[in-house]
């Protein structure tokens, strides 16, 4: 891989620990993600590795622990309030606006960037109807990046599923984020459509500097993209560090392949 | 031919009415998920609150036009259905957000009560009228081409127009804006819409304020018609067939849903009234709604509902 100028830690996560009743989905998980980096976590099904996601977007509130975003502290996040700092993220089971075309779904991204308040745009005033016009620009760029021109007007239930994928990616990129969250972008696809979007992730990283915190269960693909690895396995950490190490950890071997007893 | 032709245009313009109740439905249906079972208690606290400061505001302040006296009301009831519209997001809906379809609308259900309550108690409960000036006489039209000519109420017909107004409006404001871009998110999906930083009680607030100005027109044209009542709030039960019919997410749905049932109301009573001993116009609308129950029951207009296996 290029050469990447990876900086300062940007997101710290300090002992968080998530559990729902009796069932601990996360035990003391620590780790960090640097800026311009891609960062994953991987893990077996049911390793904690979506409620991690969820907790660092304030889907879920961890009952322990500290996040730390850009040098402010958390006890626990607020999605909208998460959004507005600029990390945006795409859902698993994708999340999409299913009546809506793909160009909405992607305008809607740029509603933290649009100044007049959502009274005025009710209106179309004057300086809200430029503005629509301004933020349309950004989002036929985003359209271009990810290929997706021939689909603009077709409402995204009707898409196959790689490219809804895609459109979920080009909304969350329409936010302009610092930090973008992917949980499991490549989860049913097939091999093409996965190189595909191991490219847009790449070219994400590479042209706009985005750090990227990604979810994968797929070993293969994640050790290609990323910088650094983060293993669960039952909601503990059981390895962090680059993919070369981490596939030498005997844990994280004994929680892919298993052992004999 | 004439009495025909009367007959269907005195059933569209009452169709007309019964899709201006129903499009407070579909408006909160679709932006927000919800079925609101509050949409006729809503009608029924707009016409009172405007039926009352109508009354109150010469007493108050000595103003002598009742056109001003009646501007004055509107303005007024439409600041207090803002008022009913973020109680209702602060109070129930803010502490329901991601949950099941049925919760919210067993929530409405507690609302209706609710609000049919406070309504009485700070309006009073007697009959009141609205008077907005819509022209009570009936015009003749077209008697050179029919002996008598087609009798056609006044009142109805500016109805019409208004609520046809009001739907134009509504549609450009769903299709063609950034909020209305947003209120379709919301509905899609709350998660979704909030990972993106879509302000969910802002979006929740505009939804049903316009559903209470929805309310306000829908309770200001029934109002001068039947005059301001507790039974006023029963007006919702005619609009849940045209829901049916029209489809439950689509605004056209509404309108033709609507005027569909008023037509057919019309015509049956008439016509096959006569066979059947009368009495039907009570009970067509709900007839129709089951056979699209069992039929169609996405309606005409609605989105179809496909589940993955």
């Amino acid at each position: 891989m290029a050469e990447k100028k990876i900086g300062e830690v940007i997101l710290d996560v300090k002992n968080i620990s998530l559990s729902f009743g009796g069932v601990k989905a996360l035990t003391d998980i620590s780790f960090n993600v640097r800026e311009h980096e891609i960062r994953a976590i991987i893990g077996p099904n049911g390793a904690g590795k979506s409620s991690m996601l969820n907790c660092i977007n304030g889907v879920y509130q961890p009952q322990q622990g500290e996040i730390t975003f850009r040098g402010q502290h958390f006890k626990h996040m607020n999605s909208r309030q998460v959004a507005e700092m600029g990390v945006a993220r795409t859902f698993q089971n994708l999340a999409l606006f299913k009546g809506m075309s793909v160009l909405d779904n992607i305008m809607t991204g740029r509603n933290l960037h649009m100044k007049s308040n959502l009274f005025l745009q009710a209106l179309r005033w004057g300086p809200a109807e430029r503005e629509e016009t301004a933020q349309r620009e950004k989002v036929e760029r985003i359209i271009d990046f990810l290929e997706i021109q021939a689909y603009r007007k077709t409402p995204v239930g009707r898409l196959p599923y790689g490219l809804q994928k895609r459109v979920d990616l080009g909304r969350a990129l329409a936010m302009e984020p610092q930090v973008l969250l992917l949980d499991e972008p490549m989860a049913g696809m097939n091999v093409e459509e996965k190189q595909d979007m191991c490219r847009f992730i790449l070219d994400v990283n590479d042209e706009f500097g985005t750090t990227i915190v990604l979810i994968e269960h797929d070993m293969g693909v994640v050790m290609d993209i990323s910088d650094r690895v983060v293993v669960l396995d039952y909601g503990k950490k059981i390895g962090d560090g680059a993919p070369d190490e981490v596939r030498q950890n005997e844990d994280v071997i004994r929680a892919y392949l298993g052992t004999s007893h | 031919m004439g009495f025909f032709l009367e007959t269907l245009i005195g059933g569209l313009m009452a169709g007309m009415l019964y899709s201006l109740i129903a499009l407070g439905f579909v408006l909160i249906y679709k932006a927000s998920g919800v079925f609101n079972f509050a949409q006729g208690a809503m009608v029924l606290f707009a016409a009172l609150a405007m039926a009352r400061f109508a009354e109150w505001i010469p007493q108050w302040t000595g103003v002598q036009s009742p056109l001003l006296a009646n501007l004055a009301a509107f303005v007024l009831a439409m600041l207090v259905m803002i008022v009913v519209a973020w109680s209702i997001e602060k109070l129930a809906l803010s502490r329901l957000v991601n949950q099941e379809g049925v919760t919210l609308l067993m929530a409405t259900l507690g609302i209706t009560y609710f609000l049919d309550g406070l309504g009485q108690t700070l309006f009073g409960n007697d009959i009141y009228k609205i008077d907005v000036g819509m022209p009570k006489d009936p015009v003749i039209v077209a008697e050179s081409l029919f002996q008598g000519g087609i009798l056609v109420s006044k009142e109805d017909l500016y109805a019409a127009l208004i609520a046809a107004a009001l739907v134009i409006l509504l549609a450009l404001f769903f299709q063609k804006t950034a909020t209305g871009r947003a209120l379709r998110a919301v509905a899609d999906d709350h998660q979704a819409a909030q990972s993106i930083g879509i302000p969910l009680s802002t979006i929740w607030i505009i939804v049903w304020s316009v559903a209470g100005f929805v309310a306000l027109v829908a309770g200001i044209i029934w109002g001068s018609k039947l005059g301001v009542q507790f039974s006023l709030s029963l007006v919702a039960l005619k609009a849940l067939p045209v829901v049916i019919l029209g489809g439950l997410t689509s605004v056209p749905g509404a309108i033709i849903g609507g005027l569909i049932i008023g037509v057919g109301e019309k015509l049956s009573e008439i016509y096959i009234g006569p066979m059947l001993g009368g009495g039907i116009e009570i009970w067509f609308a709900y007839v129709l709604a089951l056979a699209f129950l069992l039929f169609r029951p996405q309606g005409l207009f609605g989105e179809k509902i496909i589940d993955r296996v």
